[in-house]
């Protein structure tokens, strides 16, 4: 098909998500898309999380500027929402601590003084969703981290750019699955 | 080079013609060897020299030389040649003094538009009865497939009917946005198309006509899937009637919180949807929220994150 074709929203872990730090473009052009390389080989420019929004806070000096913390069963995610994102830092505003979202955005990477590099998700919606569904992302995600891992050893540019690049120890992330599956058992 | 030339007058022999073969040589000699012209290429324009003074058409030298595969509409693809069997579905008014006819044709996986050239000189065909076109070619025109009926293409009416398919396709997973153009819509009440600033592309300025719909955007995580909903099913699953609708946009003087409302209720909650693909869309006949996870999946899942 030509043209446009919007990119698909990924499903990550927070954990493999704070552990991504290769971020690019495809291609020179300045409205070339930002892509964000993990160490399974999932390359994001946009993410779906549904997860704990555990803390917000509205960080901004002039205009409004919210920061949330949405956690998973691995870790967390940072969420910065500002002017340019309306209906996401509106929810943020108006919503209690803790509850269940849903957050739609675009990951985003920053550098600091020493060196590390930080992700964030900068979100283009965010909605109050219920734990069935936060259950059911865990399930989604576990299934395409685990497929990503096995492709690892595959042929497809991401895996072995993923590979190069992180030289991922593939132990490391299975177990990090099973241990977000296993805290499903937990709850019920 | 004997050898082409006899195989060039043989067919012409098989069409009725007889052209001496010294003739045929002669040409021959003079494109490969003074002109120094590629075989095929020499080939050819020999072949169109004595079609053309012996007033053969084209179609009847080539036919028969390579039979198109018979395919289903929805495996066609861009740039192949391919014979199909469907009913018309709809003709079209045609554009172009060049078209004899354009319209839509179908069969059990889909439908396609379809081209038929003046050039190609054949009969025309009828709305609702199902043929066999052969020897037509795909290709791609803004972004979708078409066949084109052209002057080395055939048609054969049918007797049996063809019965014409949309393939329902089912599509699992989160509602990721909701697009523009979704919520509570106006449509044109000449021709239902939704209205754009009170104005219809066709109509202009009329008095538009409550609707809802949802341009919804489905992700899997591997891919997305753009869906319409239309208002049955809208109100289905938001649980917000037409009427309600309405109510709610004069309460708060916006049709833009109807959207803001159905978002709220939709987006990033996870569903399982079917329905006609047409174009990049979903038409979705049915939709169903999925409120928890299969067990077993959750066992699976486990079993094979230990095995890595």
């Amino acid at each position: 098909m030509a043209g446009y074709t919007r990119e698909v929203a990924r499903r990550i872990f927070a954990q493999e998500f704070r552990e991504s730090n290769l971020s690019f473009k495809d291609g020179d052009d300045q409205y070339a898309p930002q892509y964000l390389l993990t160490p399974t080989g999932a390359k994001v420019n946009r993410i779906f999380i549904v997860g704990t929004l555990i803390e917000k806070e509205d960080i901004g000096t002039d205009s409004e500027y919210w920061r949330g913390r949405v956690s998973d069963p691995t870790g967390s995610f940072l969420i910065y929402a500002g002017q340019y994102q309306p209906e996401a830092a509106q929810v943020l505003a108006e919503c209690e601590t803790p509850a269940f979202v849903a957050v739609v955005g675009k990951p985003s990477t920053y550098t600091t003084n020493e060196g590390d590099v930080l992700t964030s998700v900068r979100p283009e919606s965010l909605h109050i969703v219920d734990g069935q569904t936060r259950d059911m992302w865990v399930i989604e995600t576990a299934k395409c981290t685990l497929d990503r891992i096995k492709e690892l050893d595959g042929s497809s540019p991401n895996a072995q750019r993923a590979k190069e690049y992180y030289d991922p120890d593939t132990k490391h992330y299975s177990s990090m699955v099973s241990q977000a599956l296993k805290s499903l058992k937990e709850t019920y | 080079m004997k050898q082409l030339a006899q195989e060039i007058s043989a067919r012409f022999s098989e069409l009725g013609v007889e052209i001496p073969i010294g003739e045929i040589e002669e040409r021959l000699d003079k494109m490969i060897n003074k002109f120094k012209v590629p075989r095929e290429e020499a080939r050819r324009s020999v072949v169109n020299y004595f079609l053309k003074s012996y007033n053969i058409k084209r179609n009847e030298f080539y036919t028969g030389q390579s039979e198109s595969p018979l395919i289903n509409i929805s495996d066609v693809d861009d740039g192949k040649w391919a014979n199909i069997r469907g009913k018309i579905v709809q003709l079209w008014d045609n554009t172009h003094e060049s078209i004899s006819q354009v319209g839509l044709i179908g069969d059990e996986t889909g439908t396609i538009k379809f081209t038929i050239w003046e050039s190609a000189g054949v009969s025309t065909v009828e709305e609702g009865k199902s043929y066999l076109l052969k020897n037509v070619v795909v290709n791609e025109w803004n972004g979708k497939f078409q066949l084109n009926v052209n002057k080395s293409s055939s048609i054969e009416s049918l007797d049996e009917e063809i019965e014409v398919g949309n393939a329902t396709v089912e599509f699992r997973g989160a509602m990721v946005d909701i697009q523009s153009g979704s919520g509570l819509i106006k449509r044109c009440p000449e021709c239902n198309r939704a209205l754009t600033k009170g104005a219809c592309m066709e109509h202009g300025k009329v008095d538009g006509v409550y609707d809802l719909r949802i341009k919804a955007v489905m992700d899997d995580g591997s891919s997305i899937q753009d869906a319409i909903i239309k208002r049955d099913l809208v109100e289905e699953v938001t649980g917000m009637t037409l009427e309600s609708a309405i109510a709610l946009a004069a309460d708060a003087l916006d049709q833009g919180v109807v959207l803001e409302k159905m978002k709220d209720s939709l987006v990033g909650r996870y569903y399982n949807v079917k329905g006609s693909r047409v174009d990049r869309y979903l038409i979705v006949e049915s939709i169903s929220p999925i409120f928890a996870y299969d067990a077993s999946e959750l066992g699976e899942l486990i079993a094979a994150a230990e095995v890595i």
